[in-house]
């Protein structure tokens, strides 16, 4: 660099440097004439530039309100300004969000989301579903929790890859999360990719984790009016798993009640009937995740589509 | 609880901004909030105060503008203002509706120095 003007660009040649030594160099700007410093002692900044074009002294690309009065102005001098940004809040999280999508994508991989109360058989339902998707295709999980590892241990029982990630205070899973706990899980292309998120039915409605499907599952022992007091995650979802049938003699739940009201709030919601438990129902999740996973996989080469022949 | 996490967004777009726009402190953060966003406006309030301490928004206010809430109705094809998700049309009683705002979650222009 010429530690005279400063810059940067262009050759720098010190023909002669030292202490007491008359100073001088020529360089060339790039885009500009060459120029010679004539370096003087008593007139150190003496510049003989051929061209009209100081320019390196001031960057005009800086506005500069760091170095100006901005940080140390007097009491009352404010410089308050209004700044538009138009940003939506979770932009962040949204931006994530599409990256994983486009991993999934790419890699032909269906990514549910698993959303619900706690306690309403996600866990349960999902040991079962992979029991029986097992030989047909391949599956990997990711299991979000406040705390413990208890979920992840279960469904590494059935001998599916897991990974949890336990959000601490955090009360839903987000897709910075989801996109790490991709990386280390890699499943296999064609996966069906299994996101079961933290217990609650607010906070998750909000994030979008890159999924391609959010499934909401209610049990029977939950209230009709549910999709009612929790709207905007029943308005998410694709999918509704009413799950534990085996004990609709003893809640008394009203289904059908219940059913018109998930379809206020979303009138295209599609609606599964599930007990874990006794295996009714479950063939029409089984149906229901090979036609998703056959959408996930249109459009990808032979291999995969081969898989789904398989599978399907 | 998730305002929580969206006030911790919200300081990480100021910061991001707070270079991009060279300043160094935020006064007031206008925020469009939706009715249907899901989002707490006095928890969000709360936790905003707290996750801005000791960051270039310590004190900013936050100023929340809530537009209504507006949905298409697929059976009579009209343009309705929903008071709740569940709402049906009050012209043909239809479900069949679109939401066209009331989800919004933005940061809508920042008054700095």
């Amino acid at each position: 660099m010429c530690n005279v003007c400063g810059c940067s660009t262009g050759e720098t040649h010190i023909e002669a440097a030292g202490p007491g030594t008359v100073n001088g160099h020529q360089h060339a700007h790039a885009g500009g004439a060459p120029h010679g410093h004539d370096h003087g002692e008593a007139h150190g900044h003496h510049h003989e530039h051929g061209e009209a074009h100081h320019h390196h002294h001031h960057d005009p690309q800086v506005i500069d309100y760091g170095q100006g009065p901005a940080r140390a102005h007097a009491p009352g001098m404010s410089q308050a300004r209004m700044v538009q940004i138009e940003q939506d809040i979770l932009a962040k999280n949204n931006a994530y969000a599409s990256a994983n999508r486009r991993q999934f994508e790419a890699h032909g991989i269906l990514a549910l989301n698993l959303v619900s109360s706690p306690g309403s058989g996600k866990t349960t339902l999902l040991v079962k579903l992979i029991e029986r998707l097992q030989s047909l295709l391949p599956m990997a999980v990711i299991e979000g929790d406040q705390q413990t590892s208890n979920d992840a241990d279960r469904i590494r029982a059935t001998g599916a890859p897991a990974i949890q990630i336990n959000t601490g205070k955090g009360c839903h899973l987000d897709a910075h999360m989801v996109g790490h706990a991709f990386e280390h899980l890699a499943p296999a292309d064609g996966s069906v990719l299994f996101i079961e998120n933290v217990g609650n039915l607010v906070c998750p409605a909000a994030f979008d984790l890159g999924e391609a499907h959010k499934i909401v599952i209610l049990s029977v022992t939950e209230g009709e009016d549910k999709p009612l007091k929790y709207p905007d995650m029943f308005h998410a979802a694709d999918l509704m798993i009413l799950s534990k049938t085996d004990l609709l003699p003893h809640a008394g739940l009203d289904v059908a009640l219940t059913i018109a009201n998930a379809r206020k709030i979303n009138p295209t919601i599609k609606v599964l009937q599930v007990s874990a438990k006794s295996g009714e129902g479950m063939d029409a999740v089984l149906q229901w995740i090979k036609a998703a996973r056959m959408m996930a996989l249109t459009g990808h080469p032979e291999p995969l589509a081969a898989t789904t022949a398989q599978g399907g | 609880m998730h305002e929580m996490a969206l006030s911790e967004s919200i300081i990480g777009i100021l910061e991001t901004e707070a270079v991009r726009n060279n300043f160094a402190r935020v006064k007031k953060v206008f925020l469009e909030i939706g009715p249907f966003s899901g989002v707490e406006v006095e928890a969000l309030r709360f936790s905003f105060e707290v996750v801005a301490r000791g960051t270039i928004a310590e004190n900013a206010d936050l100023e929340i503008e809530t537009p209504e809430a507006q949905a298409h109705c697929f059976v009579c094809d009209t343009y309705i203002h929903l008071k709740n998700r569940y709402d049906a049309c009050p012209r043909c009683g239809g479900h069949q509706l679109h939401m066209t705002s009331g989800e919004e979650m933005k940061i809508k222009e920042l008054e700095v120095e």
